[in-house]
């Protein structure tokens, strides 16, 4: 008897949930509006981002000051331009025009060349004089690099001119030479770096902003009550709430991993089965937070407000971008709140990395604790009454 | 509990917590709803009706007292309570974009309704309801009335003993109100169904076997509506003053008048005794140039009734 209870509360209990699932995928598939943008969205995110987060900058529009207008320097320029950083298209006549050029935005670099510059070649102390523009780190950084190198290029060549100009015919190489390798990303190709934790980023504003919209949008229309009021229990209302945005996450990060590789040319190197399980727990946890919010905010608008700031923080501090290690320990731990940021780590080592399990065990130890907590978290806080 | 009480409250009391401090929405409510009847819940909007229903459903947690419905306690057991009632909320809303018969099939599959019953069921309830024709069509594109209509048909699909229905009629046209009640009476005639009803309207109270009249939290008076109507003194005089802001000065006070109500350009007054004091205020008024037209004495309705119990209350817990 007692048996026949359990299995005919659980009969009932699974009726409910698919009577809840079977509603929200007629209601899902209805408002093809809303699928649309669910599943065009993030790919167009993907690439508006991936070529806006470009995190080299090359082709700086420059401005040169040429004051000796020889061989010498014009070699120096030719030397700018072919490297790709810099793209030559103003001249002017001194170091006070060349400011006011990047004042006025017509330029952010720029190249002052003094006087006599192949004496002071010949004499070894030659001056080149590199103006940037601060107000743009990313410029700044590649310029500053480029130019750097550049310089020391043509030095060298000069430098090994003047010696076999000496009659030291064979002089063979510089003593110290660096040689590096970069690995993962020989290329270093941005979008090898970008395009996993942006995937796993647009998941994430999907998960988290779809959960909390549709639970919101329920209380704020007052379907809610009629629900309530019938013997759905929470947990089944959750589930079945839950189920068709799992399936519309899964699919939206799927879309984007493979126009990643298409499009990008971004390989896959690692375990598909291994991300595929680590991505349900990514996707459980982004739709738990997505319940908190909802059980936090009144509105739809309020609902969207607090998924644009959880996002605003999950970009800047999960190490979308910005490098964690350098973030002050507070900063550092407002970022642990967010699952991106263990994701984060498992993506970039599944995806571009091809490492398994034993590499990434912390991480996914993490998220998977992440998950279970903060859906603990939602079903008890998910109101069974009204006030 | 003896077996007849479909609804049972004791001393409830609903308090909330505001930013204010504490608000007691429900204040001591105790009242009995007979299986089979209709039971009004009246008052103005604030009074605390639709606390009252939402925690004799479990939607609210109580402050204090005792609720229970079909003898299951609204907090303890509040699943089998809501295998066995339906309800329609206040701002009750069924999903706009499934149409009637997905949301008939929902509200069928959440309640544990078995196939071959849906299939015998749901056209039935349609039917009753004036919805056949409409099946395919979206709830969101009903018309007020239509949804009501359907969203009755929805919570009626388990065959529910007792239905709690929260303001109904809200924004429904006069003849849809009209329809709606008359599928309440046929429900009621036809299968026995206990029904309690929040209505602001004094005619759909009429349409009740008993009422409650709700105040600022408090039952003030519970019994047929014919019995509530005999709990105001005195009898009715209406006339209309060709001087209306004057006249009601004048009558006011006047020696005999007990209570006066404004109905419209029409003054309701409660008097002692008619016959006498019917020619002491056209007296009166004559005597300061205002013709009374069409004076005579009407049967109270609910509305005056009503108006006159919730003034004597509200002067009582004024100190007046």
């Amino acid at each position: 008897m007692a048996r026949d209870t359990v299995f005919g509360g659980a009969r009932k209990s699974w009726k409910r949930v698919s009577a809840l699932m079977r509603k929200e995928f007629t209601q899902l598939l209805r408002d093809w509006r809303t699928l649309v943008m669910i599943l065009v969205a993030p790919l167009l995110e993907m690439f508006l981002l991936a070529y806006a987060v470009s995190l080299t900058v090359d082709h700086i529009p420059t401005v040169i000051a040429d004051l000796s207008l020889d061989t010498r320097s014009r070699d120096f320029v030719n030397a700018l331009e072919i490297s790709g950083f810099f793209d030559v298209d103003l001249y002017v006549a001194d170091e006070s025009e060349v400011i006011r050029a990047i004042d006025e935005g017509r330029a952010r670099a720029g190249v002052v060349i003094p006087p006599d510059f192949s004496v002071h070649i010949e004499r070894g102390d030659a001056q080149v004089l590199l103006l940037l523009d601060g107000s743009d780190a990313f410029t700044l950084q590649s310029g500053y690099g480029a130019a750097l190198a550049i310089a020391q290029a043509q030095a060298t060549e000069l430098m090994m001119e003047k010696i076999s100009r000496r009659g030291a015919f064979d002089i063979g190489q510089l003593p110290i030479s660096t040689s590096t390798r970069i690995l993962y990303n020989p290329d270093m190709d941005d979008m090898t770096f970008i395009i996993p934790a942006l995937a796993a980023m647009l998941v994430q504003v999907v998960a988290v902003g779809m959960t909390a919209m549709s639970v919101v949008r329920e209380r704020e229309v007052g379907t809610i009550e009629q629900l309530l009021v019938t013997p759905v229990r929470p947990l089944e209302l959750i589930v079945g709430k839950l189920t068709p945005n799992i399936l519309i996450a899964a699919i939206d990060l799927a879309c984007v991993i493979l126009f990643g590789n298409l499009w990008f040319g971004v390989a896959f190197k690692g375990d598909l089965w291994l991300f595929v399980w680590l991505s349900l727990v990514f996707i459980i946890s982004g739709l738990g937070l997505g319940l908190l919010v909802s059980t936090v905010t009144r509105t739809q608008k309020e609902a969207q407000q607090a998924t644009a700031v959880l996002m605003l923080v999950a970009m800047m501090l999960s190490g979308f971008i910005y490098p964690r290690a350098p973030m002050p320990p507070l900063v550092r731990a407002v970022g642990n709140l967010i699952p991106l940021t263990y994701f984060n780590n498992i993506i970039r080592g599944i995806v571009t990395k091809g490492v398994g399990l034993t590499f990434i065990w912390h991480d996914t130890l993490v998220l998977i604790g992440y998950a279970i907590l903060v859906m603990l978290l939602a079903a008890l806080t998910f109101k069974k009454r009204l006030d | 509990m003896s077996d007849d009480i479909a609804i049972c409250t004791q001393d409830l009391v609903k308090r909330f917590r505001t930013l204010r401090g504490m608000v007691t929405a429900v204040n001591g409510v105790t009242l009995q709803v007979r299986r089979g009847e209709t039971y009004g819940l009246i008052g103005p909007d604030g009074a605390g009706k639709t606390t009252t229903t939402r925690v004799i459903l479990g939607l609210l947690k109580r402050t204090a007292g005792e609720s229970s419905v079909l003898g299951y306690d609204s907090m303890r057991n509040t699943y089998e309570i809501r295998e066995r009632v339906g309800y329609i909320a206040q701002q009750f809303a069924l999903p706009a974009d499934l149409t009637v018969q997905e949301n008939m099939r929902f509200f069928a599959d959440i309640q544990d309704v078995s196939a071959e019953e849906q299939q015998r069921r749901i056209p039935e309830l349609l039917e009753f309801a004036g919805l056949t024709h409409f099946t395919k069509r979206l709830a969101g594109r009903l018309s007020g009335g239509m949804k009501k209509k359907l969203a009755l048909a929805c919570s009626l699909v388990h065959e529910p003993q007792v239905v709690l229905l929260d303001e109904p009629t809200l924004g429904v046209d006069p003849v849809s109100r009209r329809e709606f009640w008359n599928l309440l009476g046929n429900l009621r005639a036809e299968k026995g169904l206990t029904i309690f009803v929040c209505t602001p309207y004094m005619d759909e109270a009429e349409r009740c076997s008993r009422v409650g009249l709700m105040y600022q939290g408090r039952l003030i008076a519970h019994d047929s509506p014919k019995m509530i109507k005999r709990l105001v003194p005195g009898r009715l005089l209406e006339f209309t003053p060709s001087n209306f802001v004057p006249a009601r000065q004048i009558v006011t006070g006047m020696e005999g008048v007990l209570e006066v109500q404004t109905y419209g350009v029409m003054l309701h007054l409660f008097v002692d005794d008619v016959a006498r004091r019917r020619q002491e205020i056209a007296g009166a008024l004559a005597a300061q140039g205002i013709t009374c037209v069409g004076m005579r004495e009407i049967e109270p309705r609910m509305e005056e009734a009503f108006i006159s119990l919730i003034r004597r209350q509200s002067d009582q817990s004024h100190g007046v």
